[in-house]
């Protein structure tokens, strides 16, 4: 039985043997190798689930609430270099063997759709390839023992996701979504790098996470180099699992086809660094010092909460359904990640269990409206509206996977955003739990207005809208079903969940697992049911207090404003940070003076009053000081000092090169 | 045997190079220039091998081929598409990077 945890590797061979088929022989099949793609997934889901079988039966040690089944680790010499020896390896314990479940799951379930969905696309087959090698770069990721091997399958999915939102790149938009959200992710991509090296050399040159864990559990690595490793990993969670600051980018990735969307930027990809973070949890927990005991605020808790709220309240003000959609991965993805920072490690994870399948079935669902209800149109204003008659399947299981992701009883969203308020609030951050529970009335609220806009009132298409094939409908009913019952292995007072993925590193922590309340849950539920209904009654009722806020009050209209434009935070990126760095530095410092600096000293006392009545001062204190003043005076010293020297002929660089050499070279011959 | 012959030839091929590399402006010839200079570093590579009795310098020398065939491979792609776009592989006109 155990045989499939003692021969991991075979899950990620599979998904790179049959993208290599794709490529190679896809174009000459009937099926335009799609058939290669969801036989080899069907075959690792069938692995993934025998794995996890396996594993639940595999001998516990421990009881109650101490109960764990030990891990399987195989690692090989990859090539030895002087001293060093760099092995690579799998890994299986729980996480791992969730991770792969859910993976498998909706990665077999996005081919079978992709099939309908993609029919007649110019690079269909091309798709599909793609598909299959970003499927192996999770399980590489999942199923590896170290942080380089993780390393190998997180840029594998870079690649992937960059290669699948520019799918349609004949369209600019669309390549440039690809691009940003690859440099997007990229800059925070650079943390993870500086963080492996700086774990290598603080844990006694390892590279595995058993050890990195244990070693930092222990107290055998520094605090202070502890504190930077698990600062430079945030960097790279903040990037790939799109935390604010660097979010934009995920919004922007709908540009892809709709399946890709579910897969790598709701289901998958994006809950890489929410994977990375519970799987070195060891290294976080001493790091930032999260046990319950230290009371503190960490900044990864901060970073999940800012993200929870402005995400939440960005999904509002989008007209594009998939928009609304990533507003609510980023939303809720910074749940994972304040669960994590807070100590509730099961809640974390149960969220991002149960969170795959509900928002790869809204994604999906979405899809099914633009491919049979609103003629390829995201636009639900526009181009959507009183679809319920016309596609009753999709908009059955859509309703579902909402109200799952609302947290309402007893579907699986509602065990896991409970499990995390309660967990996180008895470790002593009730902070957190507050900002939890205010985001959670307000996913409540937009997912009312998404789906009052999409599929109630009257149709406001050009289309025939229609039922969407069986092979769209099939994966949303499986999806449904999972979206009511997955939460069910950690609810209603079962701890099936926790008792199957709690590993060493969990236990070494000490990390507590607190029992259901029916009170905090109902508080939850309660409120969320509230913002509902309020949701609800803006758009049934003809007359209603909020109606037509953003035109009556200057203060909604600010805020209405200040949504719109998402912070500003793509203005800055593009304009104030790349602009600099791209073009003249000197101009665009000078720019940046005249305009940001000058307008924002021109504006404080109107920007003041405004921005800080609209709740994000947190933003006006990091960016306005820390970024205008540094940004500016640094690049304008810099980029003048700098510029001669990029005069952009290779030559000169060349030139630079074979003299920076020859003084090396001389330094040598006389100095060494 | 003599090691100072091959480090003298090695060194005047790498000279070659690195004046080929920083003077001609035609692109091809550039990274014809840049195979001289690991083909410098070749020659070296395998006399120390052969100076030292030991085949550890052949078998870097054949690393380094391989990897020049690959560079050369990307380098007349960059070359080919900036002709496409720009009619011309002269160097000192490809300079839209400049700050």
């Amino acid at each position: 039985m155990d045989w499939i945890l003692n021969h991991f590797w075979l899950v990620p061979a599979i998904p790179f043997t049959t993208f290599w088929l794709i490529l190679f022989f896809g174009k000459r099949l009937p099926g335009k190798g799609a058939e290669i793609g969801v036989t080899g997934l069907a075959a690792t889901w069938v692995l993934a689930a025998w794995s996890a079988v396996a594993w639940v039966r595999r001998p516990t040690t421990g009881s109650g609430h101490d109960v764990i089944r030990s891990y399987i680790e195989h690692s090989y010499t990859w090539f030895t270099n002087g001293q060093i020896k760099i092995t690579f390896g799998f890994h299986a314990d729980g996480l791992a063997v969730m991770m792969l479940v859910v993976v498998a799951t909706i990665s077999l379930l996005v081919h079978v759709y992709s099939i309908e969905y993609m029919r007649g696309d110019v690079r269909f087959t091309y798709f599909f390839a793609a598909l299959s090698l970003f499927t192996c770069g999770m399980y590489v990721l999942v199923t590896a023992s170290s942080t380089l091997q993780g390393l190998f399958g997180w840029e594998a999915m870079g690649l992937c996701s960059f290669m699948l939102i520019g799918h349609w790149w004949e369209d600019k938009a669309n390549s440039d979504a690809a691009l940003k959200a690859f440099f997007t992710t990229r800059t925070g991509d650079v943390g993870l790098l500086v963080g492996i090296s700086i774990l290598y050399f603080a844990a006694h040159e390892t590279f595995n996470w058993q050890s990195l864990n244990s070693q930092a559990l222990s107290g055998k690595i520094d605090h202070t180099l502890l504190f930077w490793g698990a600062f430079a990993l945030m960097c790279a969670v903040i990037g790939k699992s799109a935390q604010f600051p660097l979010h934009t980018w995920l919004p922007d990735a709908m540009a892809g086809p709709t399946p890709v969307s579910a897969l790598i930027h709701a289901a998958t990809m994006v809950v890489a660094g929410v994977y990375l973070v519970a799987r070195t949890y060891g290294v976080f927990w001493s790091g930032f010092s999260i046990g319950p005991g230290h009371h503190g605020v960490n900044v990864l808790a901060v970073i999940g909460a800012i993200t929870i709220i402005i995400a939440a309240l960005l999904a509002f003000v989008q007209d594009d359904i998939k928009k609304v959609l990533a507003y609510s991965t980023v939303s809720q993805l910074g749940y994972m990640v304040m669960a994590l920072a807070c100590g509730a490690w099961v809640g974390g994870i149960f969220h991002l269990f149960t969170h795959a399948f509900f928002k790869g079935l809204l994604f999906l669902g979405a899809g099914s409206v633009s491919h049979s209800g609103s003629h390829h149109s995201f636009d639900m204003k526009k181009d959507m509206g009183g679809l319920r008659k016309y596609m009753p399947t999709t908009f059955t299981t859509f309703v579902i996977g909402s109200a799952a992701l609302a947290g309402i009883f007893p579907l699986a969203g509602f065990w896991s955003k409970d499990e995390i308020l309660l967990s996180s609030g008895r470790n002593g951050y009730w902070v957190f739990t507050a900002v939890g529970i205010v985001g959670a009335m307000l996913t409540a609220a937009y997912m009312t207005r998404c789906v009052y806009l999409t599929f109630f009132g009257e149709y406001r298409g050009h289309g025939h809208p229609h039922e969407s094939p069986k092979l769209i409908t099939v994966p949303l009913v499986i999806l449904a079903v999972l979206s009511v019952s997955a939460g069910w292995l950690g609810g209603f007072g079962l701890h099936y969940f926790a008792d199957w993925t709690r590993n060493e590193t969990f236990i070494a922590a000490h990390v507590r697992d607190y029992p259901f309340s029916v009170l905090w849950a109902g508080i939850a539920l309660g409120l969320a049911l509230v913002a509902a209904a309020l949701a609800g009654a803006f758009y049934v009722r003809e007359e209603f207090a909020f109606k037509g806020a953003t035109t009556r009050s200057a203060l909604a209209k600010t805020g209405h404003e200040l949504l719109l434009n998402k912070y500003y935070l793509d203005n800055l990126y593009t304009d104030g940070i790349i602009g600099s760095i791209k073009g003249p530095i000197a101009r665009g410092a000078y720019w940046f003076n005249q305009n940001a600096i000058d307008a924002v000293v021109n504006g404080v006392p109107i920007a003041c009053r405004k921005v800080a009545r609209v709740v994000y001062t947190g933003i006006d204190q990091i960016f306005v000081d820390g970024a205008v003043n540094g940004v500016g005076a640094g690049a304008e010293e810099g980029g003048v000092a700098l510029r001669t020297l990029q005069n952009g002929r290779v030559q000169f660089y060349a030139g630079m090169l074979f003299a920076a050499a020859a003084l090396l070279g001389l330094g040598l011959v006389l100095f060494v | 045997m003599l090691l100072n012959q091959f480090l003298f030839l090695g060194a005047f091929l790498f000279a070659t190079g690195v004046y080929g590399v920083l003077a001609r402006r035609n692109a091809v010839l550039v990274l014809m220039s840049i195979e001289l200079i690991l083909n410098a570093v070749n020659i070296n590579l395998v006399a120390f091998g052969a100076f030292r009795n030991t085949v550890v310098g052949q078998v870097f020398a054949l690393f380094v081929i391989a990897i020049a065939a690959a560079e050369v491979g990307v380098g007349l792609a960059i070359v080919l598409l900036i002709y496409r776009n720009r009619r011309s592989i002269d160097l000192s006109e490809v300079d839209v990077m400049r700050g």
